[in-house]
């Protein structure tokens, strides 16, 4: 039986004294790209956020490599999230530096390469996601789409195993989006890395997602394999796929 | 719109440019009784017509009339934009003074014990900065000092001397009454050093700098800027906060240096122009009445109001909810707050000092 990266068990997650995530147990398992639905406010951008502590959970644990989370110091768990990737929905990226500042920020930070081995990492990052030309602009003078793939090179900036994406497709026209998805299947390919998704645009689902989570008023209605969802008999999966929309 | 046979009929296009007149053309016809509002010559409705057609019912609803003759279009309109269907809004709780006391005090010392932890966060990692530069960007205390310290010149060194300028002139007045006009020089050595020089470039780091802190500090929580840096394990207190606890820390001091000797120029110039004093006896009154108790006070209250600016500054910025409206209202707080607890330690510091 396979050993998930990441578990999450009974996760209860609370904005004040509303309840966003109720009880979630889902697993997510290595070089896989998992894909979180669900319509909006279900809960989706807040279950990673709770996994990566950036909302400490109200209850529930969290086990990412192995390791149980959600009680650790702050210097363990920044070793655990040396490892991590993040793309976040609007890209995040520090306005006031350059794309290769921002790309520079966790290599320079986390390992003790010299200069000239950082600025050909940098390169190389920003080629892979077809901003090499980019390099010295800041990301006031970039469009959505390029931010958002300067925000994925920073985020694989370390080669990291595990990459979560916060809505990649959202906002990007239908070739970016496509685009992005190629990227991010070449990285789960070379790079073996675990990808976890959020995400409810259904062509990018079928085009990169090996498994399914479908969250639903902040509960887990179905995990699986798409194929799996499309027959699961879930009103609201079913609907989702067959809609093509989530109400 | 026409009333007979207990009929209402209305007519042309219900729409947000005829509703306004077919609401006082209503107001002036006397319903006795209605069954029926008739609907069939209505060419067009839009959401603020059906607004009109929930007014009527209401304002009819005491004989309940029935509408008739209402096209498939005019009734999918009416179905989308009436205000009937909508859920009930949920009453809003009656507010009670002592509930709404209590919670201020809640959310009071909520924010007094965050601003604690923040300040205890700042000192903790500004103390490790020194020896260990990781977690902050190369260069960035030298990039801060400029826009904390050298970009301020200019203003500070401005406002300095007009206030040397106005202390002198004020007080010279009486001075001269008495033939007491070298006393002006003691008088601006002592206020600028101890008091005036502090205050006055801390108030105006406080409106350029604290506001700047907050305002970056906040645009980028807004845009997960922050999250950002905690996704990539560095901690935002280090590498956002630490370099401009570092450079006012350098700077303050030093600007109020500059703001001291400039009023003191200030106060000089009237004492030529106005009072016919010597540089030299100027000078010698000067050195001569200034201890180096006043200078070190004056130094070390420059220190502290530079710490309490960028905390202030920080909390205000950490603290942000919302879009760009709470980036504003986080801004403006921090000044005002800056600018209080500036006045407020200088207080402090005069009555510890005169004790």
């Amino acid at each position: 039986m396979r050993e998930p990266i990441i578990k999450v068990e009974n996760l209860v997650a609370k904005y004040d004294d509303k309840v966003i995530l109720d009880g979630v147990n889902v697993e997510f398992f290595p070089q896989e790209v998992t894909v979180i639905l669900g319509g909006s406010g279900c809960g989706k951008t807040t279950l990673i956020k709770n996994i990566l502590r950036l909302f400490e959970p109200a209850e529930g644990s969290v086990t990412i490599f192995g390791k149980e989370t959600t009680k650790m110091d702050e210097d363990e768990f920044n070793k655990i999230l040396e490892k991590i990737g993040m793309l976040f929905q609007n890209g995040a990226l520090l306005n006031s530096v350059s794309i290769f500042d921002n790309v520079s920020i966790p290599l320079e930070q986390h390992t003790n390469l010299p200069v000239e081995i950082i600025e050909k990492i940098i390169e190389v990052k920003l080629n892979l996601v077809n901003l090499g030309h980019a390099i010295r602009l800041f990301p006031s003078e970039l469009s959505g789409g390029m931010k958002k793939r300067a925000a994925l090179a920073r985020a694989i900036a370390l080669d990291p195993p595990l990459l979560f994406c916060d809505e990649p497709s959202a906002g990007l026209d239908p070739l970016t989006s496509a685009s992005l998805d190629e990227l991010i299947l070449k990285l789960k390919k070379q790079l073996k890395m675990t990808i976890i998704i959020v995400t409810h645009e259904l062509a990018s689902i079928h085009r990169i997602a090996d498994r399914i989570i479908f969250l639903d008023k902040g509960r887990v209605l179905f995990q699986g394999t798409l194929q799996e969802a499309k027959v699961s008999g879930i009103t609201e999966v079913t609907t989702f796929f067959e809609v093509g929309k989530f109400e | 719109m026409e009333y007979k046979n207990k009929t209402l009929f209305l007519e042309g296009d219900v729409t947000k440019f005829t509703t306004t007149d077919l609401l006082s053309e209503f107001s002036r016809i006397k319903i006795s009784e209605i069954e029926f509002i008739d609907l069939q010559n209505v060419k067009s409705i839009d959401s603020a017509g059906v607004a009109f057609i929930d007014e009527l019912k209401f304002k009819l609803k005491d004989f309940s009339p029935q509408f008739i003759n209402v096209s498939e279009d005019i009734n999918a309109s009416i179905e989308t934009f009436s205000a009937e269907k909508m859920p009930e809004p949920e009453p809003a709780g009656k507010a009670n003074i002592f509930v709404m006391l209590g919670a201020s005090l809640y959310n009071w010392l909520d924010n007094f014990r965050d601003a604690m932890y923040l300040s205890v966060d700042i000192a903790y990692w500004s103390f490790i900065g020194i020896f260990d530069r990781k977690g902050q960007r190369k260069g960035s205390v030298i990039q801060q000092s400029i826009l904390i310290g050298v970009d301020a010149l200019g203003i500070i060194g401005l406002l300095s001397l007009v206030l040397g300028l106005i202390l002198a002139l004020q007080s010279a007045a009486q001075l001269r009454q008495f033939g007491a006009n070298i006393f002006v020089a003691d008088l601006i050595a002592i206020s600028m050093v101890r008091e005036m020089g502090p205050m006055m470039t801390a108030i105006i780091v406080a409106g350029r700098s604290g506001s700047a802190i907050a305002s970056e500090i906040a645009t980028m929580k807004v845009t997960e800027e922050i999250d950002a840096l905690k996704m990539m394990a560095i901690n935002p207190i280090r590498y956002v906060v630490v370099p401009k606890f570092h450079a006012i820390t350098i700077c303050m001091p030093l600007l109020v240096t500059m703001a001291t000797i400039i009023g003191i120029v200030g106060g000089l110039i009237v004492g030529i122009t106005y009072l016919d004093l010597s540089v030299v006896s100027f000078y010698t009154q000067v050195i001569n009445v200034l201890t180096l108790k006043d200078v070190l006070i004056g130094l070390s209250k420059s220190v502290f109001f530079a710490w309490v600016i960028v905390i202030i500054g920080s909390f205000y910025g950490f603290k942000v909810t919302g879009g760009a409206e709470g980036v504003g209202k986080a801004t403006t707080l921090s000044v005002v707050a800056s600018i209080f607890a500036v006045i407020i330690l200088d207080a402090l510091f005069s009555l510890v000092f005169l004790i």
